[in-house]
């Protein structure tokens, strides 16, 4: 029952080696997911029932599945149609597809939060389509959605240790790799787990901060 | 080598009720501790209130992932001490659901107006009788839609039991995947099972949502 931190120290370029790919995977996640999402949400009034229904089985499908099994169906499935990708590349495709259908729920509710006169109130004013969409839908729209997009930013960071699962190398891979070395179970975990929730806190940080700058113009309410 | 067969399928079902048991049992246990964590995040009390905001801090901050190993290989190796797979997962479990149902029920007892606490606290209604009365019911029913959606998101976390080689739904995939050579047929039924249980739950959140914001 005697803790030993210390020959932990050793493996710290291991650490810094998983922290590095567990954001990169985070950031692959977002933009990705993020752009799936705008598309999607962008389709899901499209005039066509197919594509309609397209969008609602995706998003349906990824939401109601759990995600460690989306990964293995990437990683495991996709060699047999002739596409092997590397365990790092099939969970960041795997949680771009997770984040990409969130992403599509949250961009949806946020175009909708868009009144209709905001966007008549645009074109009165002679902007022309693609500004109307810029400014006066999609950078509101994102204000609204903020707080659940970057929620979901952050269970992606969290929900990429899941990456580990196929031996893709990021945090969590590194933490059953030293443990594998090491054999301190208790102390790999409590330190991989406090690295996780100090970058989850600096991330809520930074996104605090963002927000104030990013949305600085006044609302009605 | 063999091929998948119906009985491999028939394995999952059959899989299906320690997921089940897992869902159940963070539930019985996370649920009273839960409606704890919403009572001490809600209360005038500075120190209970912090004490529950941290808690509920570490365990939003960390991977699930993380729980389990840590009290599946962690904690055990640090007492010197075995213990079996289902106790280790299912206090992870249970520690998940206190903290993210408290907060859940943290806010749908800060949406009931004060006004209500107020009109209780007129008549005479002691605090315990005024949350009894007149705020819990209210909040559940705002907690409702938020709740069965987090019940959803804890019947696919359990599939993380298998990463310590729990027998539960994903687990049995996995098992069968590894027998038939057929990740595809296994992988794609697990989802499906997943599919038909989470589905419904999320279309019943999705109409009781609606329905509240008719009656708001």
């Amino acid at each position: 029952m005697t803790l030993n931190f210390n020959q932990l120290w050793r493996y710290q370029d291991d650490f810094l080696h998983g922290i590095q790919m567990t954001l990169t995977l985070t950031l692959i996640a977002t933009v990705a997911g993020m752009l799936i999402g705008l598309l999607g949400a962008l389709l899901s009034n499209n005039r066509l029932p197919a594509v309609r229904l397209l969008i609602r089985s995706y998003v349906e499908v990824i939401r109601n599945t759990p995600a460690l099994i989306q990964i293995f169906l990437i990683f495991f499935v996709l060699p047999y149609a002739g596409l092997r990708l590397p365990p790092f590349e099939a969970a960041a495709v795997a949680l771009s597809i997770y984040m990409g259908a969130y992403s599509v729920e949250i961009f949806r509710s946020g175009l909708a939060s868009i009144p209709r006169s905001q966007i008549e109130a645009g074109q009165c004013l002679g902007l022309t389509r693609f500004q109307v969409f810029r400014h006066v839908i999609l950078l509101p729209a994102l204000r609204n959605i903020y707080p659940s997009l970057t929620s979901q930013i952050i269970l992606i960071l969290l929900g990429s240790s899941l990456a580990s699962q196929v031996s893709a190398e990021e945090l969590f891979h590194t933490a059953a790799f030293v443990e594998s070395r090491t054999y301190r179970s208790f102390e790999v975990y409590a330190v991989v787990c406090a690295i996780y929730f100090v970058m989850v806190l600096s991330l809520r940080l930074i996104f605090a901060g963002a927000e104030r700058i990013a949305f600085r113009w006044p609302t009605r309410r | 080598m063999r091929g998948f067969t119906l009985s491999d399928f028939e394995t999952m079902l059959w899989a299906v009720q320690w997921t089940a048991t897992l869902v159940i049992i963070a539930l019985a246990l996370g649920g009273p501790l839960g409606l704890l964590m919403a009572m001490m995040r809600t209360s005038r009390n500075p120190v209970l209130n912090g004490i529950a905001l941290v808690i509920l801090q570490i365990v939003q901050g960390v991977p699930l992932l993380g729980m389990l190993m840590f009290f599946y290989f962690g904690v055990p190796v640090f007492l010197g001490i075995k213990v079996p797979a289902l106790i280790s997962v299912s206090i992870a479990f249970t520690v998940f659901a206190a903290a993210f149902l408290g907060e859940i029920w943290r806010g749908g007892i800060q949406a009931v107006h004060t006004n209500q606490s107020e009109a209780a606290a007129c008549l005479g209604l002691t605090r315990w009788q005024s949350f009894r009365h007149v705020i819990a019911p209210q909040a559940f029913r705002i907690a409702l839609p938020a709740t069965v959606g987090f019940l959803v998101q804890l019947i696919k976390n359990t599939s993380l039991a298998s990463v310590v080689g729990f027998v539960e739904l994903a687990r049995a995939g996995q098992l069968a995947s590894a027998a038939t050579f057929a990740p595809l047929t296994s992988y794609a039924c697990v989802s499906a099972i997943y599919f038909a249980i989470c589905f419904p739950l999320t279309q019943w959140s999705r109409s009781l949502e609606k329905k509240l914001h008719v009656v708001r």
